[in-house]
């Protein structure tokens, strides 16, 4: 076979066109899915919408303005090309182009979501890493347990319930934060919070369980014979070998933040893409509801792919192997 | 009468030009009654061949033949019966028995499998197997977990000859036990076969260990069999570099080790073998050291290996040196 | 014949606080799922207009909502609700998951890879996307809701799925079953689903937990269940509105969500843990004896010297000692062999010389010293470079010992850069250079390379050359050829036998292998059961060994001049494992020269002759010469 002997040697390049192969193909599915929406209500989508006292005029008028009297691939080929134009439709409750709707709005949830993003990581690997460092071997028994329970309430304890008690606590109680809106930097601690403090402990327990693993390995037994200073043992020789794993399942997890800022945006009355989810789904307002999916959707994508790219760079073996 | 044979077995994965032709073309023969070591290091594809001829792994091309008859060629239930006169003992006494089922429950499945044993008479049979591997019934109603490595060999052992197999393939069965247990299993397996008169296809790194089990020992590299003879006839004078190789390899007491290194070539890789014969990177006596033995990158010496001595695979094993 | 025991880790699970409290709140959930819509319905429904909206009070704990029912009531009778649209989303997701995880073993390689790639394509898609698909297809509802978190659990099924089918498929078990002719279901009943389910329950425990939890923030955005239904959601998004005047409103349905949450991620905790932790039956250890008496003055020029070497861990039952008591010194450029089989001690013997045992064990000496220093005494900064460079390590599997992230030159490099203050150029050119003396081919090209490129010899080598780094006084090697081929092994050990002639350094060689040993080393120690019971030179080792165990050891081995018509020696019994080392000689169980002495009385190492020590109350005396083709050997 022509090339192959290219493909064994440049393995990195090989994984990464997999890889964006691999993200245009789940966009591409997204796209259809996001479109076929509309087209997957049973009944008459526009029907439904206005509801059964419309008159029949206004229902045909909408069906045209929203081209649904012509072909479908017709419809999906305007609909793509809108799409990567940046258009998205106008939501017929408030009139307003979806893509203004959503230009307002998706800066807030994107800062919300972001920061958060940061926190986590920026939290949990060194807390997760600085526990299995202090309880290995069986050490320091107390530590263990606290950490443990400590981590294990907080993971199980949804966002938007934190959310909650949270405010009930700080904002209605205590009175040191806003108890919703975003109104300057104090209105972001409280739904920061509410979405990282779930997630950190979560991803704590992971980056701990795998540098425990990692810290086993007959590698770091070589790297204490070499005598090394603690910082290279750790920094150089066990995180480059424990992020793999903690990468992968925290892959997900960031993933899941997207649901998580939804929820809390809720709690917090967050000007961004949650608090208008549920009136889009509830008034039927396609175009955005579409939107919504489409973006959400494609961000997630997007993360991932950039989490298995870091995963590839990190972990050799496994890139070559899935050359 | 041979019990097992295999002509032309070839058990290649993948294909085109990424794929590892784990054996090549071997024809092997297990005569009646006799012992065969077969011998070779890693990536000699020798559990491969074994797996292969049990059924394990998937046949590319070739045939395997027990007592003369070819079971793909039988259909149902004689097929089936006749591939059951092959059995097979693995490496890892750990990994080969089931860690929820007891002694006893693998046993009864073992003689389930053959059939003809009727329910009240199962528990005397168990019995009676393990008896056959001097553990005694007590040891029935044990996990696998609670038994040693030596035990539990003795109790794969055991199942394989519940189904009352013509031939044995042991697959390093003494590799991952103790020293001092290992001499225990190899003297069961002996007696077992004289009781028996099973025919063995003993599968080993060790030359040593081939050298005390078998009545023939072939040689295997890299997915072929580079020379097959009668023991002390092959060991007294080996006609393949390899099988001299080996054999200078393999640790004596009353040897030292030499202070003079060794070229150190690396271990060919399966996956891509070196042209001709597959063993001139390493030869001592190819053209990586005689500029005059071309041949052995251009030819494979394999083909015409049945009319040299031993069956050997080279060009030069006629010459000595 | 006694069937399986099942106690399986559920039993073992319920055994621990964390387990036993889930499990317990568990079970009240179910009984308040079953009968509290029986006992609390009518009150959850009784409208009463005159009380709207109240806060928590006598009559109403949580208050009241907008039509005056009773909120506690409420929660109560929701529990069934919520439970239950969980439960049903946990089976959509293990109905649909677990099938597609197990095509693979039905479908052979082409299926596999295909089911593969659509596993890994759908286990990253957020429930909450798929929600508001759904809502918005088939209308806001618990239908919607219970659909988007079955579907978009079914992915970490089928991935669990399919690695347990794959590992257990491939396992030895299974095949020596399908070779026995087992027919095909009940390799399917009786192997692989036993072994598999632990882990599917486990996982279906954990599921049913965050279906709860995620049905419940779909409720609160309106997503989920809608009214007049109600879940602890939608009881949460009724209460938020009202959290400042009536907060019990909203307490009430959170708490209940966070006790149902715990209770299923503590069983599923409690779950993993026990089936990680499953030891096989442990027998009480018995107490080990103290620590023998060292032998005399400390050795002059010995570059190791160490006396009354003991190893301790501690474990719920007592401490246990693998290694009771071994002295030994080695001097410059001698090889010296440790031999000994499992539960000898030997590796850890080799780890406590270089201080690398691991927490929780404890090395004590009385004596140890390297190239003339006290090694506990000195402060620890000497002693980190003393350890780092005079001493080199050589372990027995250099796949797993040399770190996979890390290129090979900047793993030997980095020795020079911490203890010789090396410039990171400077080392990596001392890092190729020593490549090169252990002859490895093109070493500029492999010490770029990760470890994995390399072969396994190439990676032995390597590991060499990394203790080189620091030009050491000894090396101590722990079966470093176990895990190579015999033609490999022999580059090895005349590559070890190189090094330690052309620098000097000890070395000490850790092996079961008695011929190895024999090939390499002038002198050999003979441990059994964590203590040294023969101490000899080669020569003498292969004609006349005093202890019973070193002649036994030797007569089992079968080699090229064994006698093929005797049956092979064996040693009945097997080696003890540390915790049950008996009183006495510890190989009098299985030795055939024991008497009462040796069962009570254990024998110290005593010399017999120069050069050989034995501990031994009936040491042998007659010549039993071994390796029988004398030193040429054959080929």
């Amino acid at each position: 076979m022509r090339g192959s002997g290219w493909t064994a040697n440049h393995p990195m390049l090989v994984f990464v066109a997999r890889r964006s192969a691999r993200l245009v193909v789940s966009l591409a599915l997204l796209l259809v899915l996001s479109f076929a929406m509309i087209h997957l209500i049973p009944g008459d989508p526009v029907r439904a919408a206005l509801g059964p006292r419309a008159p029949q005029s206004r229902v045909l008028a909408l069906r045209h303005d929203l081209r649904l009297d012509e072909p479908l691939a017709k419809q999906f080929v305007d609909y793509a090309g809108n799409v990567v134009r940046g258009h998205f439709g106008t939501s017929f409750v408030s009139n307003l182009p979806v893509s203004e709707i959503i230009g307002e709005r998706l800066p807030n949830t994107a800062r919300l979501a972001g920061i958060a993003f940061v926190v986590i990581l920026g939290l949990s690997l060194p807390i997760g890493m600085l526990a299995a460092i202090l309880t290995r071997d069986g050490r320091r028994r107390g530590t263990d347990l606290a950490f443990t329970s400590v981590t294990g309430g907080l993971a199980m304890v949804p966002e938007f319930l934190l959310g909650v008690g949270l405010v009930y606590v700080f904002a209605v109680t205590l009175k040191w934060f806003p108890v919703a809106g975003q109104s300057g930097v104090s209105s972001y601690v409280l739904p920061v919070t509410s979405l990282c403090l779930g997630s950190i402990a979560a991803l704590a327990r992971i980056v701990r369980a795998e540098t425990l693993k990692v810290l086993g390995e007959d590698y770091m037994r070589t790297a204490r014979s070499k005598r090394l200073p603690a910082r290279l043992e750790y920094l150089r020789h066990c995180l480059p070998n424990m992020l793999t794993a903690t990468l992968t399942l925290g892959g997900l997890l960031l993933g899941g933040l997207i649901g998580g800022t939804v929820l809390v945006e809720n709690v917090f009355a967050w000007p961004g893409l949650g608090t208008i989810i549920t009136q889009s789904v509830a008034q039927q307002d396609y175009a955005l509801a579409q939107a919504i999916i489409l973006l959400l959707g494609s961000a997630v994508l997007i993360i991932n792919f950039g989490v298995d790219l870091l995963l590839g760079t990190l972990d050799r073996r496994s890139t070559i192997r899935q050359a | 009468m041979t019990a097992l044979q295999t002509t032309g077995l070839t058990v290649r994965f993948g294909a085109g030009a990424g794929a590892l032709t784990a054996v090549d073309h071997v024809d092997l023969e297990v005569p009646a009654g006799q012992v065969v070591a077969l011998v070779g290091e890693s990536g000699s594809g020798k559990s491969t061949l074994a797996r292969a001829i049990v059924g394990l792994a998937p046949t590319t091309d070739g045939q395997v033949l027990i007592d003369g008859s070819d079971p793909a060629a039988l259909p149902g239930e004689r097929g089936r019966a006749l591939r059951r006169r092959v059995q097979m003992v693995f490496q890892d006494p750990y990994a080969s028995l089931n860690p929820r089922m007891t002694v006893g429950d693998l046993l009864a499945e073992a003689l389930g499998a053959r059939g003809g044993v009727r329910r009240p008479d199962r528990d005397s049979e168990v019995t009676r197997l393990l008896g056959l591997v001097s553990l005694d019934e007590r040891h029935a109603g044990r996990l696998p977990r609670e038994l040693s490595g030596g035990q539990r060999q003795r109790v794969a052992i055991a199942r394989a000859l519940a189904v009352e197999p013509a031939v044995l393939i042991a697959d390093e069965v003494t590799s991952a036990l103790d020293v001092s247990v290992q001499g225990a299993i190899l003297n069961l397996l002996a007696e077992v076969r004289a009781r028996l008169g099973l025919s063995v296809l003993f599968i080993t790194h060790n030359l040593a260990l081939a050298r005390y089990v078998g009545d023939l020992i072939a040689v295997m590299y890299l997915g072929r069999i580079v020379e097959v003879g009668p023991v002390d006839e092959l060991l007294a004078d080996p006609r393949h570099p390899y099988t001299r190789a080996l054999l200078a390899a393999v640790p004596a007491l009353g040897r030292r080790t030499a202070a003079a290194p060794t070229l150190d070539v690396e271990p060919a890789d399966p996956h891509a073998p070196p042209p001709g014969c597959h063993f001139h990177p390493r030869c001592p006596i190819g053209p990586q050291v005689r500029e005059d033995r071309q041949l052995c990158i251009a030819s494979d010496p394999w083909p015409d290996a049945g009319g040299r001595k031993h069956r050997a695979a080279c060009h030069f094993a006629d010459a000595g040196r | 014949m006694t069937r399986g025991r099942r106690s399986g880790a559920l039993g073992a699970a319920l055994r621990t606080p964390t387990g036993a409290i889930a499990a317990l709140l568990l079970a009240a959930l179910l009984v308040l799922a079953l009968v509290g819509p029986l006992i609390w319905g009518h009150e959850a429904r009784a409208i009463d207009v005159a009380n709207m909206l109240q806060g928590g009070s006598s009559a109403h704990p949580l208050g009241t909502d907008n039509l005056g029912r009773d909120l506690l009531a409420r929660v109560l009778v929701a529990c069934r609700l919520s439970l239950a649209l969980a439960v049903l989303a946990t089976l959509v997701g293990a109905v649909i998951g677990i099938p597609w995880g197990a095509l693979p073993v039905v479908l052979g390689r082409r299926g596999a890879r295909f089911v593969n790639a659509s596993i890994d394509f759908s286990v990253a898609f957020p429930s909450l996307l798929l929600a508001i698909f759904l809502a918005v297809v088939l209308g806001a509802g618990a239908l919607a809701a219970v659909l988007a978190l079955g579907l978009v659990s079914a992915p970490a099924f089928a991935r669990l799925t399919q690695t347990l089918a794959a590992s257990v498929a491939g396992s030895d078990y299974v095949a020596a079953a399908r070779v026995l002719g087992v027919p095909r279901s009940r390799v399917l009943a009786r192997h692989v689903l036993p072994n598999v389910a632990e882990p599917l329950i486990l996982n279906v425990t954990l599921t049913v937990g965050y279906a709860l939890l995620s049905i419940a923030g779909l409720s609160f955005l309106g997503l989920g269940v809608q009214p007049p239904d109600y879940d602890w959601g939608r009881l949460l998004q009724d209460g938020l509105q009202r959290i400042y005047v009536t907060p019990g409103a909203a307490l009430g349905p959170a708490v209940a969500i966070v006790i149902a949450g715990l209770a299923f991620n503590g069983l599923g905790e409690a779950l993993a843990r026990a089936a990680s932790t499953r030891p096989a039956v442990r027998k009480r250890p018995r107490r080990g004896t103290a620590a023998t008496v060292a032998d005399g003055a400390p050795v002059e020029d010995a570059v190791l010297d160490v006396a009354g070497l003991t190893v301790a861990f501690p474990t719920p039952d007592g401490p246990v000692t693998p290694v009771r008591g071994v002295s030994l010194a080695v001097g410059p450029g001698e090889i010296v062999g440790i031999v000994g089989e499992s539960g000898s001690g030997k590796s850890l013997t080799a780890l406590a010389i270089a201080q690398l045992v691991p927490a929780p064990g404890e090395t004590a000496a009385q004596r140890l010293r390297i190239a003339g220093r006290d090694v506990r005494a000195i402060p620890a900064a000497e002693r980190r470079r003393l350890l780092g460079t005079s001493v080199a390590m050589v372990f027995q599997d250099p796949t797993a010992s040399l770190n996979p992230a890390l290129r090979v030159g900047r793993q030997l490099a980095e020795v020079a850069e911490v203890h010789g203050g090396a410039r990171r150029s400077e080392a990596m050119r001392m890092a190729v250079e020593r490549l090169r003396t252990v002859r490895i081919p093109a070493p500029e090209r492999r010490a770029r390379r990760f470890p994995h490129e390399l072969s396994g010899g190439m990676r032995q080598r390597a590991m060499i050359a990394m203790g080189l780094m620091g030009s050491p006084r000894l090396i101590i090697a722990d079966e470093p050829t176990s895990a190579l081929d015999v033609t490999v092994q022999q580059q090895i050990l005349r590559l070890l036998r190189q090094v330690s002639d052309e620098t000097g350094a000890a070395l000490i060689f850790i092996s079961h292998d008695m011929a190895v040993v024999a090939e390499l080393c002038q002198r050999v120690l003979v441990m059994y059961a964590g203590r040294v019971v023969e101490e000899l030179d080669v020569a003498t080792l292969l004609s006349a060994p005093a202890h019973p165990y070193t002649r036994a050891l030797l007569a089992s081995v079968p080699e090229m001049a064994t006698d093929r018509d005797q049956p092979l020696a064996t040693i009945p019994g097997r080696p003890p494992e540390p915790h049950e080392v008996p009183e006495g000689c510890p190989f009098a169980p299985r030795c055939p020269l024991a008497d009462d002495r040796c069962r009570t009385q254990l024998p110290m190492l005593r010399e017999l002759a120069p050069g050989q020590a034995a501990a031994c109350w009936h040491p042998q005396a007659d010549p039993a010469p071994v390796g029988g083709i004398a030193a040429e050997g054959c080929g």
